[in-house]
């Protein structure tokens, strides 16, 4: 059987078609004001690598917060359901997965099965989701892949006061400005972006082994400072994290 | 060797000023107090000559905060019919930064001068005052005399403050002075924007511009959410009359009529830059303390 799932995120659009619980083929694209038009642009994509035509897929699950801005699939999931079933599948051992989108962090607490337990969403505050990197990346004009790679030759702690994501980049501008080395800047903001997905995620009670998914997964630095917040041996981060989402609703079609 | 982003054109920039009063000598007074108030987004120097206001300075905050509180104080001065540091009696310090005005002689809480400030620019009915600052929101419950009875300060978040309307103006191209007018501009007030981040109030504002809403739809929509921002805030402390709003905000007026439409009252106006009570607060501190200190 073949089964796709649909992402569509604050920022970008996921899809993952299955065939027979194996990834075949994925797509993504930036959603920028048309989530729709996203869309096609990732389905081209995905349908070309599985080698397939629309018609082929007997089932598409969607999720992600934009969902309702695109037609064409046949049920929806919520994140946190879509994430459990995805991490479940992948690694049965994982108990918290922490999701961090371009607008929303999440945590989930899953049993051994995937099943969603409890979770925490902040979706009304930049600080702690991965438009806070985002917005700092540009504030020091690096990519976010440099981005992770200058925090990581860092080892010093230089606190950031600001919970907002705008007045932190004023602090970074001052930083900036002061000729503060720019590994110790990046470090201070991924350690800032860290400690507000720790308190969120000790609203579920962490529970080893802890996941990290979404777009911001990809962050080594942020992936550093989460372990050493959460006092973990070790942080679980999936292939193609920003998959995550889009692989989930996909294994739930198949089984549904 | 890296710097900020720099926009062509900065819609975020609003007007600097310094003045002194022509018709003023500064040198017949007895005692000459100054007030620095360094803000977070601007800084402003206030001169006061026997309590009365002879100049000032407003001008945007730099990166560090003794540079910012001296580029103010230099820019009052130079305004001014030759007056110089060494003959001002008295300097406080005070605002965000105040603990670093390096020439001052003492430093006093914002909410302090902000208060009693206000009650020199308004007069003795003021009972409160809201001040909307580039960082934080301050509600004030003050006397007849400018002192403070109770306040509640929001400074988490941008969302209410003047660095978020700046983040806007930016976003639609909008020079900061016309924020307000262009929001006042519309039919109807439009949905209030619903986001709370700054952050996301800029994705909600570009997907409503893609709606059909006109660039001054989009500006009353964010006007209006944070005239209901601050009204819920202000009405913690409890509005009692008359009521007064500072800070750089004050001059928006897309927020301060819907706000004084929410509350059902009008803000007393005055002639005095409404960026200014932080500073003529601790100036006339300081004129205070200069006399005590001098007390035979």
């Amino acid at each position: 059987m073949v089964t796709a799932g649909m992402d569509v995120g604050a920022r970008t659009v996921k899809i993952v078609i299955l065939r027979d619980q194996r990834i075949v083929g994925k797509g993504v694209a930036t959603a920028g004001l048309e989530a729709d038009r996203a869309a096609e642009k990732a389905w081209e994509e995905a349908l070309k690598e599985a080698g397939i035509s629309k018609a082929d897929i007997s089932k598409v699950f969607a999720t992600g917060s934009r969902r309702g801005e695109v037609g064409g699939f046949d049920d929806e999931v919520s994140e946190v359901v879509a994430d459990g079933r995805a991490i479940n599948k992948v690694n049965p051992e994982i108990r918290t997965v922490l999701d961090v989108g371009a607008e929303e962090g999440r945590a989930i607490k899953i049993n051994s099965e995937g099943r969603v337990l409890e979770f925490a969403v902040n979706d009304k505050c930049a600080a702690g989701a991965g438009a806070f990197i985002e917005a700092m990346a540009r504030a020091m004009q690096v990519s976010t892949e440099e981005f992770g790679a200058l925090s990581l030759q860092s080892v010093k702690t230089i606190p950031i006061n600001a919970q907002c994501v705008i007045f932190a980049e004023s602090e970074v501008v001052s930083l900036v400005h002061e000729e503060t080395d720019r590994a110790d800047i990046c470090k201070a903001i991924d350690d800032a972006i860290s400690d507000r997905l720790t308190s969120m995620a000790r609203r579920v009670q962490v529970q080893p082994g802890v996941a990290l998914v979404g777009g911001a997964a990809r962050g080594v630095g942020l992936q550093r400072s989460l372990t050493t917040g959460l006092q973990l041996d070790e942080l679980f981060v999936p292939d193609d994290p920003e998959f995550v989402g889009a692989y989930g609703a996909a294994v739930i079609a198949a089984e549904t | 060797m890296f710097e900020a982003i720099k926009t062509e054109r900065e819609y975020w920039r609003w007007d600097e000023a310094n003045w002194a009063n022509p018709d003023m000598n500064w040198k017949s007074g007895e005692v000459i107090s100054a007030g620095v108030d360094v803000g977070s987004v601007s800084s402003q120097a206030v001169i006061m000559v026997d309590g009365e206001l002879y100049g000032y300075a407003n001008t945007r905050t730099g990166y560090n905060s003794p540079e910012s509180a001296r580029t103010a104080m230099n820019w009052a001065l130079e305004a001014s019919d030759g007056m110089k540091l060494e003959n001002i009696h008295f300097k406080v310090g005070t605002g965000y930064g105040r603990v670093k005005v390096p020439f001052a002689d003492k430093s006093i809480t914002e909410i302090a001068c902000h208060a009693r400030g206000a009650n020199y620019m308004y007069g003795p009915t003021v009972r409160t005052v809201m001040d909307m600052g580039g960082q934080d929101l301050k509600a004030i419950r003050c006397d007849d005399r400018g002192k403070v009875l109770n306040f509640l300060m929001n400074e988490k978040c941008a969302a209410g403050t003047g660095r978020g309307i700046e983040v806007i103006a930016d976003l639609l191209e909008v020079p900061i002075q016309e924020v307000g007018r262009r929001s006042l501009e519309v039919d109807e007030d439009p949905q209030p924007v619903s986001s709370t981040c700054v952050l996301f109030a800029k994705s909600e504002m570009m997907s409503l511009l893609k709606k059909g809403y006109s660039v001054n739809q989009a500006l009353a929509a964010y006007c209006a959410a944070m005239a209901y921002r601050v009204y819920t805030q202000i009405n913690e402390v409890g509005v009692v009359e008359d009521f007064v709003i500072t800070g750089g905000i004050a001059k928006n007026t897309g927020i301060v009529r819907r706000l004084e439409k929410l509350l059902g009252i009008e803000s007393l106006k005055t002639g005095v830059d409404c960026q200014l009570a932080g500073a003529i607060g601790a100036a006339l501190f300081g004129k205070v303390l200069y006399e005590k200190s001098h007390k035979k």
